[in-house]
């Protein structure tokens, strides 16, 4: 083999003897996922920005300061309570812009396409993407379309990127947590996950469970435009809370101490996770965020919060300890301390 | 939330916690059964609110975990045949056979789906008449009722494309093996308050009298888990072995009557393996002859299949209560919920996983170990 063949040829770093194949775990959000962006995609693709680990690229171009981001849509059912795949791909999107702080400007769009979707139902995917991003004011600019033979997909899976304006002088981004910082956490937890579980399993509790799919960039701005100095902030998605209090752990190198008392949720997320076997605090949320702010500064962004219609249910979770061990712990309800760990892949249904 | 927020009150279960404190005397060691309460102690941290002469030892209760490594494999093997649909809940879908696991088996173009119900697999069954249907029945005797109902509509039904593939284990068997082995440590049970639901606890009287052992059949709830403790110490401190229950709001003696007919009628008890431990005599479910042809083993020509078990793992220690997850030089090193060597560390009722997930590093400001006050 030639040098030039060899690089082009390297070893897989993943132990394959172990994954020869991708598991649906290597998506679930947890630690094998983890395991794969960094030794397969940032170890290859490096370069400062992509290594920074953030939910978009924060880059300098042309005298700008943008924000560049881009994230794939394949839940099933297209539809569910409160939402649909379209909605989900234009706020998932703009909040990735959002947790940098940026005023995000533009979206594109991807479809792959299914043969055979009816085109009603792209028609009515189509219509809530426009109205999802005329509300946020964000425009959708470009866009692709392939069509993929019957079986080779989902109905129709959604690729949208985004680009956003970054207008503050904050470094927002996990390494600059500090020992003290406050946890602010936006609002209730758990109810995108249940809310697409229930549609998806046929499930049917006594009350129905709404995602909380939201553009979260307007909270944010206020924050920012009110010159709270925060430090970071990571929006809640596959994996929930947990993993995104423990990603910003292990990258800041800091324990953080949560209150699980002052963490929100729903009597009827609640129940519907304890029937099914999950913890809501790895459930997936689209519409919630966790802001991490010097201990002097948290009462203000608390109140500014509290005043926006996507942060009234904002509570201080926990606080950023002195340790650098990179754990997360939960002091629960009976006052026993825990650890709060990472899902090694996805939540399971349990047996019984 | 009604019916469980009253179970996770701080100040009743701080407590029973201090009564608790107060009747221990001397050193006792206590297992609990079931996996599901091995798991509410280490979330909730329950052995930290117990005076340090009591051991909690973690029982045998977790049916993925003693499922036996030649079915995770039988598994595999029909699940990975053409025009199979192979069904299973959830968590047994990571634990490792002899070669690979069953999403390893689905990432490779087998057709394997998580159901909540065994009927949701008849379901499929009678909606894919040109597919096999097959559910991993496995399970103590809480899952058995249903179980034994999907195979008996299938067979009113006449549903032929459907079988399960049978590792249903019994409780007071296992608890009988432990009792019963040398070195056995076990001096109380927390029996599994969901397996006592369906079968009563009539089963437990001769355990108790004959070994000496108070039995008290115990909830999930970290107050339930609590009070079942205390009704425990309060027998060995008096010198009684009784069976007494702390979840009567879901056990009574008799049990589900209905339930236990259904599985007498559709399952007969024999000898089974669990895994990490070995053959218990009379441990286990099969099929009645009149149902046999529902059994996936038989129809899939895999009954006399053998595997060897592996031995680098020792959760048979774990799950007779003689070692502790801890103790494994393994535990956290090569053996993670990543990379399992053994069920225990896979299954969320295993107790290395719930050691694993909850107690890797003993968190700083946890509880300390002496009597917490009373609080209002």
């Amino acid at each position: 083999m030639t040098a030039s063949q060899e690089a082009l040829a390297p070893s897989c770093p993943l132990p394959i003897t172990k994954y020869p194949h991708v598991l649906m775990a290597h998506g679930g959000g947890g630690r094998l996922m983890n395991q794969l962006i960094d030794k397969v995609f940032i170890s290859t693709f490096a370069n400062p920005a992509l290594s920074a680990r953030h939910d978009s690229a924060d880059l300098e171009a042309g005298g700008a300061h943008l924000a560049f981001t881009t994230d794939s849509y394949v839940v099933h059912p297209l539809f569910f309570p409160g939402g649909d795949i379209g909605r989900l791909a234009v706020h998932g999107t703009i909040n990735d812009l959002a947790m940098s702080g940026a005023r995000p400007l533009f979206l594109s769009a991807g479809f792959i396409i299914e043969e055979g979707l009816k085109m009603e139902t792209l028609w009515r995917i189509v219509q809530s993407m426009a109205k999802a991003a005329r509300e946020a004011n964000v425009q959708i600019v470009t866009g692709d379309t392939k069509v993929v033979d019957r079986g080779k997909g989902d109905g129709v899976y959604i690729n949208t990127a985004g680009v956003g304006v970054i207008e503050h002088q904050l470094n927002l981004a996990p390494q600059s947590v500090a020992p003290g910082d406050v946890v602010l956490l936006s609002g209730d937890i758990g109810r995108h996950g249940m809310a697409v579980m229930s549609e998806r399993e046929g499930l049917t509790f006594e009350t129905s469970i709404e995602t909380d799919s939201a553009a979260l960039a307007d909270p944010v701005l206020r924050l920012l435009n009110a010159g709270v100095k925060i430090h970071c902030l990571r929006d809640l998605t596959r994996g929930g809370l947990a993993s995104a209090l423990n990603e910003i752990a292990e990258t800041a190198h800091l324990d953080i101490a949560i209150d699980e008392r002052a963490v929100p949720v729903l009597p009827e997320v609640m129940g519907a996770c304890e029937i099914i076997g999950l913890d809501p605090l790895y459930v997936a949320n689209e519409g919630r965020f966790i802001a991490f702010v010097p201990p002097e500064e948290s009462e203000r962004a608390l109140e500014i919060m509290r005043g926006h219609s996507l942060g009234v249910g904002c509570t201080r979770i926990g606080t950023v300890g002195e340790h650098g061990r990179g754990i997360v712990t939960l002091k629960n309800l009976l006052g026993t301390t825990r650890i709060l760990d990472l899902m090694s892949g996805e939540q399971l249904p349990r047996i019984c | 939330m009604k019916y469980l927020d009253e179970y996770r009150d701080a100040g009743s279960a701080h407590a029973f916690s201090r009564a608790i404190h107060n009747i221990t005397t001397r050193d006792w060691t206590l297992m609990e059964v079931c996996g599901g309460q091995t798991h509410a102690i280490a979330k909730f941290g329950i052995d930290t609110l117990l005076p340090k002469a009591v051991r909690l030892v973690h029982g045998p209760g977790c049916p993925v975990c003693v499922t036996p490594v030649e079915l995770i494999d039988k598994a595999g093997e029909i699940a990975a045949r053409d025009g199979v649909i192979f069904c299973s809940f959830g968590d047994m879908l990571r634990v490792p056979g002899s070669k690979v696991d069953l999403l390893s088996v689905k990432a490779r173009g087998a057709d394997v789906r998580i159901v909540y119900s065994p009927l949701d697999a008849l379901e499929m069954a009678r909606q894919h008449p040109d597919r096999e249907v097959v559910f991993f029945a496995v399970g103590f005797e809480t899952t058995a009722p249903v179980n034994a109902m999907a195979v008996y509509q299938a067979h009113a039904d006449d549903v032929r494309n459907f079988s399960i593939l049978v590792s249903h284990v019994l409780v007071p068997p296992a608890m009988e093996a432990i009792l019963s082995a040398p070195g056995n440590r076990v001096q109380g049970f927390l029996a599994a308050g969901h397996v006592c639901t369906v079968m009563g606890f009539d089963e437990y009287f001769p355990l108790a009298e004959q070994y000496g052992v108070p039995i008290v059949v115990t909830g999930f709830e970290p107050l339930d888990i609590l009070q079942g403790i205390f009704m425990c110490i309060r027998q060995l401190e008096e010198g009684r072995a009784e069976v007494e229950n702390q979840y009567t709001r879901s056990v009574s003696q008799a049990g589900n009557t209905h339930a236990q007919r259904v599985i007498r009628e559709v399952f007969e008890v024999r000898d089974r393996t669990w895994r990490g431990i070995g053959e218990i005599p009379r441990s286990g479910f099969r099929l009645r002859e009149r149902f046999r042809e529902y059994d996936a083993e038989t129809r899939f020509g895999l009954a006399d299949h053998r595997v060897e078990e592996p031995t680098e793992c020792m959760s048979g220690l774990i799950l007779q209560g003689l070692k502790k997850p801890v103790e494994c030089p393994a535990f956290g090193g090569p053996c993670t919920p990543e990379s399992p060597l053994g069920a225990t560390m896979v299954s969320s009722e295993g107790a290395c996983a719930a050691y694993y997930r909850y107690r890797r590093v003993q968190a700083k400001d946890a509880v300390p170990d002496q009597p917490l006050p009373l609080s209002t």
